[in-house]
């Protein structure tokens, strides 16, 4: 690392360890680990819900207390999924088929510990990538106009769209929903109120916390609600001793671990393709590889190992070309990027370098956030598991209630309840029909930027779409977008399933 | 197999739906140019691009992708009770903010809500009602100041 480079991290450190940042670093993990125990709530929801909350915070504390949610549920989610055989975190869902077998054999506490160990691991690559590359990325990208820019959303839009889960075409539909909805309110160039009906509230736009709670907090309970397989961990009782792994089994677990780190790795710059995907391809490479596949889906360690690291290194890898590009590339992002923009904050490669008090201050707080989720998953794992028992029919009337609360606070109407109930119950249609309702969240945050980016493209060259093409980086990008569209027509063709296509239920 | 493909027939029409109103609207804007583009040039090319992408999902075969290890198992019909007293709580609490104060717009609201499982009695929705009630009157009212009074007119 150059030198500028670590007195940024010394700084970055200096920033997350003053109390008050240390404070909400605590409770974003917490409030993260705790959704990632309790069965069918969803990150999406509590980063939500907490959204609002962060309107009066300065944007530090409101960028790392969101971002705790996000990797402090990833440990909870391994709790769920190893002990309940429910994937309760999509990411997780894959460490049910060995986790599940390991409990079952009285290894679920090795399993655990296991986990902990790839988690720390997988993390702290993860981390190491984004201080290195996230500047370099963003070195690069500060040359770039308005239709670099714009081709650049254009691929990142593509890539969530048809990388994520479901079918490719309903992704595009999806996405294209969102940007509608983005246009909502009143158009910042001509003044125009577009598609406002007339309603006042709708002036401003659509609410980010009504539309995410409405598709992820209230259509979930619609699908959920007498749906849900009661959870029977009662008679699990697990204690921090008994989560020590031994020698041979850490030896056994280390290749996989290091396997699964850089497959999160890569997969986390791909836009579109967030941790669930990399816990996928992980488990399918050490399945591949592995000398004794038929072990795998009996209690395998390394099937427990391997998707662990690489869902934790690629959850903080994802926070890359967020915070290099200003393009996020999943709906929890996505969010993480809206919580920014309601700070007043502009996204884009220009971000490190203006606010290198939030880009390093979020990295340190990664390093403590995930050495606190250690400490607070080991010797409290009895905790944990006891909240694995709440039953469903406590859990979603108290968070109807908290996610009523948090629409209401994030503008003080109660006009965005209403809006909130109306984007559930159209949620639910979507979700009905195979719709997969997270890209509707991209392009919703990246709508209004595109735009003005198109428009101003558009008028520096008078007009003439061929600027898009005789940029080379646009054209690059352009290009590989085709790229993206051609492997989806192959893989459509071929019949094979594609790839990375996952038939996965909730959302990151 | 037949039922899924209808599924991709509604789903391609429902796109279809929204991507032409959102032309037909976006039109009425002002179109401009594509040197300087009006307010309407936006939404009227989403608008179209949707209607495409619609009919192409109506056409296109149904999803083989069947979850793998989903707790999704496919609702089997309707669940009134659930969505009757998710909707009601929800709609209860706004009436209940607007003119009756955040203590019984927050009981009402998970009150309602636990009835809809249909493994909850009206005790136990009782209880967890009042428990939420009191820490949420304790937090949001005392502890954040949000701005609905705790009952209205006192």
């Amino acid at each position: 690392m150059n030198m500028i480079g670590f007195t940024d991290l010394v700084h970055g450190f200096g920033v997350a360890l003053e109390p008050h940042n240390l404070m909400w670093c605590f409770i974003g993990v917490f409030v993260g680990n705790l959704v990632g125990v309790l069965p069918g709530m969803g990150v999406l929801s509590a980063i939500s819900i907490l959204l609002p909350l962060t309107f009066g915070m300065k944007p530090v504390a409101a960028v790392l207390m969101l971002a705790g949610i996000y990797y402090g549920a990833q440990y909870g989610g391994a709790i769920c999924s190893i002990l309940l055989n429910l994937p309760c975190h999509p990411p997780h869902a894959v460490t049910c088929l060995d986790g599940y077998p390991m409990t079952k054999q009285g290894r679920g506490g090795t399993a655990l510990g296991i986990t902990i160990l790839a988690a720390m691991f997988g993390a702290a690559f993860g981390i190491i990538e984004m201080i290195f590359l996230a500047p370099y990325i963003a070195s690069i990208a500060f040359s770039f106009g308005a239709p670099e820019i714009c081709s650049l959303m254009l691929l990142g839009l593509l890539a969530g769209a048809t990388l994520a889960k479901g079918s490719p075409l309903k992704g595009v539909a999806m996405t294209l929903l969102g940007l509608i909805l983005g246009i909502v309110g009143t158009d910042v160039n001509t003044g125009t109120e577009r598609f406002t009906f007339g309603i006042l509230d709708l002036a401003d736009g659509v609410e980010l916390v009504a539309l995410s709670l409405g598709l992820f907090g209230i259509a979930e309970f619609l699908k959920s609600v007498n749906n849900v397989a009661p959870t029977a961990a009662g008679k699990v009782a697990l204690r921090a001793r008994d989560m020590r792994p031994s020698w041979a089994e850490i030896k056994q677990a280390a290749p996989p671990i290091l396997r699964g780190t850089l497959v999160g790795s890569l997969c986390s710059l791909i836009p579109g393709t967030g941790p669930t995907i990399a816990s996928f391809v992980a488990y399918a490479t050490e399945k591949k590889i592995s000398k004794h596949p038929e072990k795998f889906g009996h209690g395998a360690i390394e099937g427990v190992a391997s998707p662990e690291a690489s869902t934790h290194s690629s959850v903080q890898g994802d926070f890359i070309p967020t915070m290099s590009l200003g393009i996020p590339g999943d709906a929890v992002m996505a969010l993480i990027l809206g919580a920014l923009i309601i700070q007043g904050i502009t996204p884009g490669p220009q971000l490190i370098v203006e606010h290198a008090d939030i880009f390093w201050g979020l990295i340190a707080s990664f390093w403590i956030g995930n050495l606190i989720l250690v400490f607070l998953n080991v010797p409290m794992i009895g905790v944990w598991v006891k909240l694995l028992t709440v039953p469903y029919r406590y859990l979603f009337p108290s968070a109807m209630f908290f996610i009523c609360i948090g629409v209401f606070s994030a503008k003080n109407t109660l006009f965005d309840v209403g809006l909130t109930l109306v984007f559930g119950m159209f949620g639910y249609l979507l979700i009905s029909l195979r719709f997969e309702p997270a890209p509707i969240l991209l392009g919703f945050v990246l709508g209004p930027r595109f735009e003005d980016n198109f428009r101003r493209s558009l008028l520096l060259s008078r007009g003439h779409l061929s600027t898009f093409i005789e940029r080379p980086i646009s054209a690059l990008f352009l290009f590989l977008c085709l790229v993206l569209i051609g492997l989806q027509i192959y893989a459509r063709l071929s019949k094979a399933k594609p790839p990375v296509r996952i038939a996965t239920t909730s959302f990151e | 197999m037949i039922a899924r493909r209808r599924s991709n027939y509604y789903a391609g029409g429902l796109v279809v739906l929204i991507g032409l109103s959102a032309a037909l609207i976006g039109a009425t804007y002002d179109i401009g140019s594509l040197t300087a583009m009006g307010s309407g040039f936006f939404p009227a090319l989403l608008g179209i691009l949707m209607v495409i992408v619609g009919i192409m999902i109506a056409f296109s075969p149904a999803d083989e992708a069947a979850p793998a290890l989903m707790h999704d198992a496919p609702r089997r019909g309707a669940d009134w009770r659930g969505w009757g007293a998710i909707l009601t709580g929800g709609v209860l609490f706004i009436v209940l903010a607007q003119y009756a104060g955040l203590l019984p717009a927050a009981f009402a609201c998970v009150f309602v809500t636990a009835l809809g499982d249909r493994q909850s009695s009206w005790k136990q929705a009782a209880v967890l009602a009042t428990a939420i009630t009191v820490f949420g009157v304790l937090l949001f009212a005392y502890g954040l100041q949000i701005p609905i009074p705790i009952l209205r007119g006192f």
